[in-house]
């Protein structure tokens, strides 16, 4: 049996004990004998399954008008929130942001535990991070085998339950679980609280009324773990221990971070960590789930149909039926002479609306190579951050990738935050070689990846066009610039609406031939300007 | 119902606690918007806010929670003729709310069962009087801001449809909360807000350390926890309503208004609200301070929260807008007494 699933196990027979102080559980895996098992294990909490449509008739209950109508008389329906000990929430990296907000807020009241059923496949995708903040746990069933299933004997819940609220954490352990948050970069305060609720229930399924380390290591590889912060990996020097003092003072207590951050680093599988820390800057980006939609009328997947005029959309007929249905007694009692069949006001007209996501990503893809890198950056840097401006009503979203040495580097994710912005582009670093077919390749690896997602996007690519790094990282001249024309002609059959802003002092033949391989406009600008810029992209 | 945990136990966050205690002690100032981190006990404090303040009285059964019989609109069925207290409302507005469910609708049920049209308040009904919680309000979708700064600007209500006109009083302390990485608000929405504050989780341990020893404290055993913090509760309480007595008599000087004007005009904020709200919140401090006039350190002391997000904002410009409001206020005031030392 593996450490994993041993840990799964642990986690859904604590939430058994624990239920809301543990806010739930994040499960990511495909459907499958894993799930199936570690879900049976979770039969006590008796979860009511609810999915990305769920509505809010079935959230919050009301009156039931299909039942009605056919009872004639009004039927109530209890709303699962009220009723629910637990939610399973199935496929939750589809779950749309108003969903996840009622949930959020469920959850905020002491609601029903959450069991987020996330089937993520992309790196980028997760569930809405409002729900996993509010989601204790997290536990990964990659990598489990038919073989690791055995599932050890049930313990005695009902004892567990009755020993939860009077198990104590001694001090010194809960100071390690908070230093140790701290020390995995976690600012969210909930993380150590789901963490002290998670140690308390392991020591409740032992029958013990006091945590010990080996608890407090659990919940650390439970509620920390995918919650830490990779620590930069270019930089040499570890971080600083939050309170180096106090640790010299009292040598158990770097004993008992230790049994907070090991745990919590070997919980996950190597590369999970920096993939959820990518997701996270990405779902944060763009508000989780399933994204910033833009509701249209035309095209797109169909939404709930609003009240409107017929003028604004097409008319739903079925929704505005149903609008009218009701008032059907009182409008014949006040217009008695009346022989229309059914009496329909403006005010039932319905139209069609549909989710259309045409925002559009525009990616800068920006030589940061050689002695000119400066004044390029600082134009694009502009360019980015004019353009963010304006993202309210254009609904943009802006990326950046810059390319130098031996390789290119996605230094924006696409955002619409100014904010993170400028975090991002403060102290870029220039110089170096120029793999051009490195960028374009970041560039259009973005660029279609915002395209599945349902975006537009345009490439803007800044450079002086003197390639000299190939894709095989060799100083080759020749190779490099057939690479770059190779990543072009890749995306021109993406057909990906592309400008090429020659910065060279003498702009020449070089970037022409690329823009046209590239089916893009070129711009011959020595010295850009953002505003200068910005008028190009923007148009 | 639960308690609510005491609001005078709130470890740190002095900026957001002082902004909702300046909007306890003048609603007018009209709102706060807390931007930050998920985590850092924002919607904690805001429920934390409204268990603070007294009670307020209002008729039973009224939708609208008015204070006299006279007041309840006419189209309120089951309300009575009797008063009582209720808890300052707290009404939250959830991310996707439908138009209906925010200004109300027709009542769908009384309809069907008794062909009768009526009306059914919607969220901003329950809000009067009280205080209104957007979380995540920037990924708020348009049309639903747009109402609710309408509403937010007349104070009132006005809902037409299948025949019915229906209007009612919505008065309320409108607080948002978000986190500025998942998008920005729009500059319109923006300026609704009287003041901003930005928050941020401690980074210090011990401080942490007593964020946790405190929520888990409360989370065992709740109604102790409150026993212990009823001193403070009470004094912060008896405070602020001393302070709203006091707030008419607070006298603002013309060297005050002066300075506002001076420092208004070196920011170059946008129009007349953010001078009007700065000298609004330095008032309600003055008064909170039981001082009896609007002094110069008062407004010191609240121009970043009632300027910041009324900045143009320069994209070169690294440092946040409320760097810029501290570095203009030395230039216009002088150097602060302290630092001059």
């Amino acid at each position: 049996m593996s450490v994993a699933w041993q840990r799964a196990i642990r986690a859904a027979d604590a939430l058994c004990v624990a239920g809301g102080a543990l806010g739930g559980l994040w499960i990511r895996s495909r459907p499958g004998p894993a799930r199936d098992r570690l879900l049976s294990r979770l039969a006590p909490l008796a979860p009511q399954k609810i999915g990305p449509a769920t509505g809010d008739d079935a959230l919050f209950g009301g009156a039931d008008l299909i039942g009605s109508i056919s009872a004639g008389r009004i039927l109530r329906q209890e709303g699962i929130l009220s009723r629910a000990t637990a939610l399973h929430l199935a496929m939750a990296e589809r779950c749309p942001p108003a969903l996840a907000a009622r949930l959020a807020q469920s959850l905020d009241a002491d609601g029903p535990a959450i069991l987020l059923c996330d089937e993520s496949a992309e790196p980028d995708e997760m569930p809405p991070a409002s729900l996993c903040e509010r989601v204790g746990m997290f536990v990964p069933l990659e990598g489990i085998g038919l073989s690791d299933l055995d599932a050890p004997a049930i313990q005695d819940l009902a004892r567990a339950r009755q020993i939860f609220p009077h198990v104590s954490v001694p001090e010194d352990l809960r100071d390690a679980v908070i230093a140790g948050a701290a020390r995995l970069g976690i600012s969210t305060l909930r993380a150590p609280l789901f963490a002290l609720a998670a140690a308390r229930a392991s020591a409740a399924l032992d029958g013990r009324d006091r945590v010990v380390a080996e608890d407090v290591s659990l919940a650390a590889a439970l509620c920390l773990a995918h919650r830490a912060v990779p620590p930069p990996e270019d930089t040499a020097d570890p971080p600083p221990p939050p309170d180096p003092g106090r640790e010299d003072s009292a040598p158990g207590q770097r004993m008992a971070g230790d049994i907070i951050v090991d745990p919590a680093r070997m919980a996950l599988p190597p590369g999970l960590l920096t993939g959820l820390a990518v997701a996270r800057q990405r779902a944060d980006s763009v508000s989780g789930g399933a994204g910033q939609a833009r509701q249209s009328t035309l095209r797109g997947r169909p939404l709930v149909s609003r009240p409107g005029r017929p003028d604004r959309g097409r008319i739903d007929a079925i929704a505005t039926l149903r609008a009218a249905a009701p008032w059907q007694t009182v409008r014949r009692r006040l217009r008695p002479g009346d022989a229309r069949r059914i009496l329909i006001a403006p005010s039932d007209l319905h139209v069609r609306r549909y989710e259309e996501r045409s925002e559009r990503l525009v990616v800068f893809v920006v030589d940061a190579s050689g002695s000119a890198a400066a004044n390029r950056l600082a134009d694009a840097k502009g360019a980015v951050e004019t353009l963010l401006q304006r993202a309210y009503a254009a609904r943009d979203r802006v990326a950046l990738v810059a390319f130098r040495g031996d390789a290119a580097e996605v230094v924006l994710p696409p955002t619409r935050s100014l904010v993170m912005a400028k975090r991002r582009l403060t102290g870029l670093p220039g110089g170096g070689g120029t793999p051009l077919a490195a960028g374009l390749d970041a560039g259009l690896d973005l660029a279609i990846r915002a395209r599945r997602a349902g975006s537009g996007a345009t490439l803007v690519l800044l450079t002086d066009g003197r390639a000299n790094i190939a894709r095989d990282t060799t100083a080759n001249r020749a190779r490099a610039m057939a690479d770059a024309e190779g990543v072009a002609a890749r995306v021109r059959a993406e057909r990906i609406p592309c400008l090429v802003v020659d910065c060279g002092t003498r702009p020449g033949a070089v970037l022409k031939d690329l823009a046209a391989t590239l089916g893009a406009g070129y711009l011959a600008l020595p010295r850009v300007g953002s505003d200068a810029l910005n008028a190009a992209v923007s148009a | 119902m639960r308690h609510s945990f005491p609001f005078a136990a709130i470890v740190g966050q002095d900026d957001m606690k002082r902004a909702m205690v300046l909007t306890a002690v003048d609603p007018g100032i009209g709102g706060v918007l807390v931007m930050g981190d998920r985590g850092t006990g924002k919607s904690t404090a805001v429920r934390a806010l409204a268990a603070l303040l007294p009670p307020i009285r209002a008729v039973v059964g009224c939708p609208v929670n008015a204070a006299r019989r006279r007041d309840v609109p006419d189209w309120a069925q089951h309300a009575e003729d009797r008063v009582r207290s209720i808890p300052t409302p707290v009404v939250d507005l959830p991310l996707g709310a439908t138009e209906d469910r925010v200004t109300g609708a027709l009542d769908i049920e009384r309809a069907l069962v008794d062909g009768e049209k009526a009306f059914q308040p919607g969220l901003l009904a329950r809000a009067n009087r009280g205080y209104l919680y957007i979380d995540e309000v920037n990924l708020l979708e348009d049309h639903i801001v747009d109402l609710l700064l309408d509403v937010a600007q007349s104070g009132e209500n006005v809902v037409e449809r299948e025949g019915l006109s229906i209007r009612h009083a919505a008065r309320f302390v409108l607080v948002g909360s978000g986190n500025p990485e998942e998008g920005e608000l729009r500059p319109q929405l923006l300026d609704r807000f009287g003041l901003m504050v930005d928050v941020t989780s401690p980074r210090d341990v011990d401080t942490r350390v007593e964020v946790i020893r405190r929520r888990a404290a409360y989370e065992a055993d709740p109604a102790g926890f409150l026993r212990i913090w009823k001193a403070e509760q009470d004094g912060l309480r008896t405070s602020i309503l001393a302070a709203r007595k006091a707030l008419p008599q607070v006298a603002t000087p013309s060297d005050t208004l002066r300075d506002c004007a001076g420092l208004c005009i070196a920011l170059g904020s946008d129009g007349l609200r953010g001078e009007l709200t700065l000298l609004r919140t330095a008032r309600a401090l003055a008064a909170m301070d039981g001082a009896s006039a609007v002094a110069r350190s008062h407004l010191r002391e609240v121009a970043p929260m009632a300027l910041q997000h009324r900045l143009r904002r320069d994209p070169m410009d690294e440092s946040g807008s409320a760097t810029r409001i501290l570095r203009t206020m030395d230039e216009v005031f002088g150097p602060l007494p302290a630092a001059a030392e």
